[in-house]
Order: structure tokens, then sequence, then C-alpha cells
């Protein structure tokens, strides 16, 4: 192994390595995960923006107004809102190198982004119900495209969450799984914040018509 | 510290560096989120409360809240700095949101207009329609 600073200077090679595994932030992950999130930033801005222009287009069929139940959008926001704070605490016992912390926050936080999703799916099936579905005006068509987008990432997002407990679980707090843990909480706050918009410009500005 | 770090035994070097940037604190996280709760539920008091007799002082006000939200959630959950990553996050954000708005505003400016000289078509004509 390494036996100091004279050895580290005259190997460059050894000098580099234990730079990097001194700084693992700096290896490029990072940014790069946040380079997508942007990308993804902007396939949400798209289908705000055909929400915003459909958004009117009833075709007859039920508005905004008739359809949203608010309560049940609050409560919907607020799991998401608890799981943003849950997944905080576990990337803070994460930092601590308390394990167990760690996957006790990231289940508390797998449940509440479960009942998120369970909410949305019911949610979904009550208007397709009442014969609201995506097919019946571009208004709903819109709709179900912003919003289960959202869902299906929430979705992916909590299919990763698990294999995360799993690796953590099977190899510990590693290197390798901090960083990915960091990849996911970006992933995870970034879904809520997308959520606000949709929560926003969807729902409330929507019952105003 | 002298040699690498073993990987299993010592995660992260330096826990000090963690409480500064990265993972954020406990106490920013319960701001954030006490904003958060308060960003969230004062405009669905007003919307559900119908405080508003004008739709577009309600539509403003809602997204006015969503904003600040948006602002909140970057800066105590994303941990959003100037400095993260050499400035390059900031940099990428900048972008984005010049993209989005150009993305936004464009759609409902052209798809406005172009509604604006279509023919009039009434809900009437739209059931009637073949």
């Amino acid at each position: 192994m390494s036996t100091g600073p004279d050895a580290a200077a005259e190997d460059p090679t050894v000098f580099y390595v234990a730079n990097a595994a001194d700084h693992h932030p700096e290896t490029g992950t990072m940014i790069g995960f946040w380079i997508y999130l942007m990308s993804d930033c902007l396939i949400f801005a798209c289908l705000f923006a055909v929400y915003g222009v459909l958004g009117h287009s009833y075709a007859g069929g039920p508005s905004p107004a008739r359809l949203f139940d608010l309560p049940m959008v609050a409560v919907n926001t607020s799991t998401l809102l608890f799981s943003s704070i849950t997944y905080g605490f576990a990337m803070l016992a994460m930092a601590q190198g308390r394990r167990g912390g760690t996957l006790a926050w990231l289940a508390v936080t797998g449940l509440f982004g479960l009942a998120f999703v369970g909410l949305e799916l019911s949610e979904f099936a009550e208007l397709i119900r009442e014969g609201a579905g995506p097919q019946r005006s571009a208004f709903l068509s819109s709709f179900f495209t912003l919003v289960g987008t959202h869902g299906l990432h929430v979705t992916v997002g909590l299919v990763w969450l698990v294999t995360l407990m799993t690796q953590v679980t099977l190899r510990g707090l590693t290197p390798e799984n901090q960083r990915r843990l960091m990849c996911l909480s970006l992933f995870w706050h970034f879904l809520d914040v997308i959520w606000i918009g949709v929560f926003s410009f969807v729902y409330l500005i929507g019952v105003l018509g | 510290m002298s040699g690498l770090p073993d990987a299993h035994a010592a995660p992260l070097s330096g826990s000090s560096r963690h409480a500064s940037g990265g993972h954020g604190s406990r106490r920013g996280y319960l701001i954030g989120f006490a904003l958060s709760v308060l960003l969230t539920a004062l405009p669905f008091w007003l919307i559900i409360g119908h405080e508003f007799t004008h739709a577009g002082t309600a539509a403003l006000t809602v997204m006015v809240f969503a904003a600040a939200q948006v602002v909140v959630h970057m800066i105590f959950f994303l941990h959003m700095t100037p400095r993260a990553e050499g400035g390059w996050t900031l940099m990428a954000l900048i972008f984005t949101v010049v993209i989005v708005g150009i993305t936004l505003s464009g759609s409902l400016w052209v798809m406005y207009h172009l509604n604006a000289n279509m023919m009039p078509m009434s809900v009437q004509d739209m059931r009637n329609m073949p």
C-alpha cells in the first residue's frame, strides 16, 4: 500500500487513485445524473405545454371542476412530501454510516411512494369508470399522459429503491452504494418538484375553469 | 490519512464534509419540509375555500406559491448551491429553465393565436360532429 507523500509524488498513478478515492463526487456521476434529470425536466415541460394547450378542449365532455377531487389530491401530495423528507433522513443516516437507520428510512419512503402510486391508480380507475378515460377528450388525453408519466417515474423510482435496499442489505454502505443512493435522492426529490407543478397547474388551476 | 481508505470499514472520509454539503443537515430538511407544507397547504386552502372571486388572480397566486416551493425544494432537498460541481449543476439548471420557458410560453402563445384564428365552434357543434 502507499507509504506517504514521497511515494505518491514519485508515482503519479498512486497519487491520482488516492485522490479519486478521497473525492468520489468528482468522478462525474453526480453531474451526469443531474444532466439526465434536466433532460427529464424537458420531457415534463413538453407534457405541461401540451396540457396547457389542450387543457380546455373538453369535446363536450367533463371539465376538471367536475372530475377532480381536491381533498384526495391533497392527501396524495402529502404522501409524496412525506416521502421526500423521509428520504432526506435516510441520507442523513447514510452520512453517519448507520446502515439500519438508512434501510428503515428507505423502507418508510417506499411505503409513502407506494401509497402515492396506489392513490393515483385508484383515481385513474375512478375516472375511467365514470367514462372519463384518456380517449374521452383532448383534455383527458393530455391529463392522463402528464400525470401518468409522473406516476410511471415514481413507480420506476420504487423499483430502484427496492433494488438499492437489497444492495445495501447485501453489501453495506459501500462508496458505490452511497453514490447510487445519492442519485436516487436527486431523482426522488426531482419527482416531488415535478409534482408541485402538477398539483398547482393541473389540479388547483384546473378546477378554476 | 495515508494510503487508500478501506472501502468497507470507512465508507467515506470526513463526516464534516457531508454536514456542509451533499446531504444537508437535519435542520435543513426540517426547515424545507415546514416551508413546503406551508406552501402546499395555503394554495389548497385558498382554492378549496373559494377565497377568490376572480379566477385569474387565483391562478396567479397558485403559480407564485408553486414557484416559491420549487425554490425551497431546490435549496433544502436538492442542495443546489452555486458552488456544487464547480457551478456546472447551476449552469445546467439555468439552461434548462431557459429552454422550459421557451417551450411553455412559445407553445401557449402560438397555439392561442392559432385557436383565435380558427372558425368558432360551440359545444353544441362539437356534439353534432360526424
